[in-house]
């Protein structure tokens, strides 16, 4: 039956029809071929499925709105966050005033003693009569003051560069320097210790960012020759590259090995950029900074930054390095574009403090001394374990057994309490959570030269009561 | 408001940039044979790409002299601005012992605090004597004095909130707050002429941010509605918090916020209110309270009201103010205050003192002359713009008002013209507006008197003309227009 079928359909096709269409024969096949056709077409046609999409209406929009519930503007307030900062009532130099008792001042970063020092309260005085406070403007609208182009030109001479750049905060002025220069697809390779001005500019340059190990040469060395190697694989494009340390660490009190730096940045071709907040007017035989403290010329430092709130007295920072870097900035540092220039007066004040460290050379051999001999009081107290270079003004002071980053935090608080009970004001470094590095917090104590060797012995004294007291309630 | 550009402008800017960009191109083409200093050493990529100051080098470079200019007095109502040479075409530019007189309207001397005070500088003197400059530390840690406090309590009063605490920098201020505040999770919805600081501080929070369209509350609610409707960009997870940014006076605009109808949509929504008076505090309101009292909104409906003291108070620094607990919890983490050098002491007095000023403390109406003055100078110098002919940007009672340029040429040729004749005046291009709409920026102060503006105003007309810069009908042909059409 179905054989018959088939050679009935078989003798259909093969019979040949008498159509001619355009000289072409019109058999079987063609009509099946055809038709195939057409189901193909007509399957090409159709659309393919999907599920239908609905947007949201504005009832069930209404609705979601109507159930999200935000979280509060900020945390709840826990107990450690209700630290009273002590209040100054008078100027913070070597001495200061706490609640009315004279204290001796171990907090200010016043490393030369130049906070209050005649010459500059004479200079600020000066221009405050005749500039006013503020700048009330940027430094592109009629903000830019002739002492800020004179306060410039100071530090350019002062440290050997051809031109430098003033920011009105000493933040913001890395904060601003590195997204300057490295964009997206550039390389940042930063120390993991660096403070978060530091990682400020890091995260909004948009650059890969690697750190390493805190102020550990092998290590840096061995994210280069990865890079290195890295590079010869792929064969990339040139980016620029950059190795950010800091010349003392603010978080530590560390110093970078900046002659094993500047080695292994000439090796593999990187530029560098040094922070030189806490080095400047602190290392080097005439103040000048890191560099000088290495005899390595300021040249080889691509950028340099430093904010002017520490050794210098004053507010605000800067940056210089090659008239390029100077230059760029102007219209790319956004600290520097869209903000408000640094008030006159402070300008003044640096430029005062600046001649005030070339004329007197023994400023410097003060502060070493003082750093030489406080350190030497701290390391007889065994509670505690004293860190940082032994050249920084810094000085980290941590538990020998430490508990936890929190108990510690608190003990160390009591410390700086009972201290203060005793007339010496220190500090313990505090974190903010913002804050990406790991080091831990400590007692954070600033050697001044305007510090006498009696007061500092009397200082780790008292340290070392307070901390015996302290520690014997726990 | 939008702007919008007349078709001849449009047309004749687009080919002045297109010229610019040409020739710019062709230098560089012929830079190329002859360049050997510029190169980096091998093994380096250069520091600026040539793309990435193609604009400095092409365009800035030429009318360089139109912005730095250094002055050598206090930046009040007059200025002695030094006059600059340059011997390499405009590349770099050198100071003179001349300078040149001039009428100031640049500077963000709103209450004409720019300049030494009977009642300020003293008391600011005085603090020097007792505070010297710097605390050489953090409020955090042993930088935080008496004035420091009795300026945190005085601002929170004057702005009628809880509590405040204040930052040394204005820029530093938004960009060290809002990474505090908001983070992964969070959105930030930020008016889309927010200034560069507030985007820092957005960017680097690690929210995500979105934009609304300039003082447009309705497309707010339209972007708020969606945004809570998505949630979070793939998880779909809900929103932790919402902010939404907005400023009391746009600086390169001029306007007012809207800020009723936006404190309405972010009631409504659930969203946090971020409002930087930057311009605005001190230089607005019946007793300078800024914004919310121009609009009548109460500011317990901002939960953030930021501010600087650089513009109205004639300092530096900025201020945050809000709930006590929010500024106890900015004091445990924001980066500002733990880490950054405290606010200088003179520069915090001189605050104080000008706040007490305004307020009438000290027994004198000297404050409250200053804010009418600021106010009755504003208005008159933008109605008589506004008369000649000129494209005034912004709303009345801002002390803020730009003039529209929009021809790159015009921006060298109307600021050395009035420079010329002794005005100073602020111009303003690419990249802090758009291309085609570069502006010339006037800001007035309480310190200038009528006859200071009556001057400013004869420079700028003839100027204007010079330039051709009136772009409107005069005020006289559209009165006399209208009559026609009712005859």
């Amino acid at each position: 039956m179905a054989s018959k079928l088939v050679d009935s359909v078989v003798a259909f096709l093969d019979e040949p029809f008498d159509a001619v269409i355009l000289g072409v024969k019109i058999d079987g096949h063609l009509l099946v071929e055809a038709v195939l056709i057409a189901a193909i077409v007509f399957l090409l046609m159709q659309k393919s499925y999907q599920p239908e999409k609905k947007p949201l209406t504005q009832n069930e929009i209404d609705q979601l709105c109507e159930e999200w519930v935000p979280e509060s503007l900020h945390p709840p307030i826990r107990e450690e966050m209700k630290i009273k900062d002590p209040v100054l009532e008078s100027a913070a130099g070597p001495h200061t005033t706490v609640d009315g008792k004279e204290v001796l001042n171990l907090a200010s970063a016043n490393y030369l003693g130049l906070v209050g020092h005649p010459k500059i309260k004479e200079a600020c005085e000066a221009t405050l009569n005749k500039y006013g406070v503020g700048a009330c403007g940027p430094r592109g609208f009629y903000g830019t003051i002739d002492v800020h182009l004179d306060l410039e030109a100071k530090i350019a001479q002062f440290l050997k560069t051809p031109d430098s750049i003033l920011y009105s905060y000493g933040l913001a002025t890395v904060a601003s320097a590195i997204p300057a220069f490295c964009k997206r697809g550039d390389l940042l390779i930063a120390d993991e210790g660096v403070h978060w001005g530091i990682q400020n500019g890091l995260y909004l340059s948009r650059s890969t960012v690697k750190l390493f190990k805190h102020n550990d040469m092998k290590h840096l060395e061995s994210l280069l020759e990865e890079v290195m190697r890295e590079d010869k694989r792929k064969k990339k494009a040139l980016v620029r590259r950059f190795i950010v340390v800091e010349a003392i660490y603010q978080n530590s009190g560390q110093m970078t090995p900046l002659d094993e730096v500047v080695r292994l940045k000439e090796k593999y071709k990187f530029r560098v950029l040094v922070d030189e907040s806490h080095s400047l007017g602190v290392l080097g035989k005439t103040g000048r900074g890191i560099t000088e403290h290495f005899k390595i010329p300021v040249e080889k430092v691509d950028i340099l930054t430093a904010a002017m709130g520490y050794a210098l007295g004053s507010a605000g920072g800067f940056c210089t390095g090659s008239a390029k870097v100077v230059d760029h900035q102007r219209l790319s540092g956004a600290g520097y574009c869209f903000s408000a220039s640094i008030p006159p007066y402070l300008a003044s004040g640096s430029i005062a403090a600046i001649e005030i460290i070339e004329d007197n050379p023994d400023l410097l051999v003060n502060l070493r001394r003082n750093i030489i001999t406080f350190r030497k009081c701290l390391s007889s107290i065994h509670e505690l374990v004293v860190s940082g270079h032994e050249f920084s003004p810094v000085i980290f002071l941590q538990l020998k057994k430490p508990v936890s980053p929190s108990a510690d935090a608190a003990i160390l608080q009591k410390i700086a309490d009972q201290m203060l009970e005793e007339s010496v004001l220190v500090t313990v470094s505090r974190r903010s959570i913002l804050d990406k590095c790991k080091l831990p917090v400590g007692l954070r104590l600033t050697v001044s030269a305007a510090h006498t060797e009696e007061e500092l012995h009397a200082a780790a004294a008292s340290l070392q009561r307070s901390v015996q007291s302290i520690l014997q309630k726990q | 408001m939008a702007v919008t550009i007349p078709y001849f402008a449009a047309l004749t800017t687009y080919f002045s940039y297109g010229l610019l960009f040409v020739f710019g191109h062709l230098r560089d083409f012929f830079r190329g044979f002859t360049r050997s200093d510029s190169t980096p050493p091998e093994g380096y990529a250069p520091l600026c790409r040539d793309f990435e100051d193609f604009y400095t080098r092409r365009l800035y470079h030429r009318i360089q002299d139109c912005f730095n200019r250094p002055i050598a007095s206090a930046p009040n109502a007059w200025i002695d601005v030094i006059e600059r040479y340059s011997n390499d075409n405009n590349k770099t530019l050198h100071r003179t012992e001349k300078t040149r007189h001039c009428l100031n309207l640049g500077s963000y001397n709103y209450l004409g605090f720019a300049a030494q005070d009977e009642y300020c500088t003293p008391r600011v003197i005085e603090t020097l004597d007792k505070f010297a400059i710097s605390t050489c530390a953090s409020r955090a840690e042993g930088g935080t004095t008496s004035v420091h406090e009795e300026l945190e309590a005085l601002i929170a009063d004057f702005v009628g909130k809880p509590a405040a605490l204040t930052y040394g920098m204005g820029f530093a201020t938004n960009s060290t707050t809002l990474p505090s505040l908001m983070g992964k999770g969070c959105l930030i919805i930020s008016d889309s002429l927010n200034h560069s600081s507030i985007v820092a501080g957005a960017r680097g929070s690690g929210a995500k941010v979105t934009v609304f369209q300039h003082n447009i509350p309705e497309h707010l609610e339209e972007v708020l509605r969606q945004a809570i409707a998505d949630g979070q960009p793939r998880t779909h997870r809900p929103w932790k918090k919402i902010m939404v940014i907005v400023e009391g006076i746009y600086s390169m605009e001029g306007e007012l916020c809207r800020l009723k109808e936006i404190v309405a949509v972010t009631k409504k929504y659930k969203a946090y209110l971020y409002l930087d008076e930057a311009h605005s505090i001190g230089a607005i309101g019946k007793s300078g309270k800024g914004i919310c009292e121009l609009q009548g909104v109460d500011p317990a409906n901002v939960d953030i009201m930021m501010g600087t003291f650089t513009k109205s108070f004639g300092s530096c620094g900025g201020y945050i103010a809000g709930s006590k607990e929010l500024i106890q919890y900015l004091k445990s983490v924001s980066p500002g205050h733990l880490y950054a050098t405290a606010m200088s002491p003179p520069a915090v007095q001189q605050v104080i003192s000008a706040l007490r000023l305004i307020r009438g403390e000290d027994g004198t109406d000297r404050g409250a002359r200053k804010l009418a003055q600021v106010r009755e100078n504003s208005n008159f110098f933008r109605e008589e713009l506004r008369k000649m002919g000129c494209e005034v940007l912004g709303d009345a009672d801002s002390p803020v008002m730009p003039v529209m340029l929009y021809n790159p040429a015009k921006i060298p040729a109307f600021n050395r013209e009035c420079f010329k004749r002794n005005v100073a005046v602020v111009t303003v291009a690419f990249p802090a507006t758009p291309l085609l709409l570069s502006r010339a920026r006037v800001c007035i102060s309480a310190a200038h008197t009528r006859e200071d503006l009556v001057r400013g105003l004869e420079v700028i007309s003839e100027v204007s003309d010079m330039v051709k810069l009136k772009y409107m009908p005069p005020e006289e042909e559209v009165d006399a227009h209208l009559k026609e059409k009712r005859l």
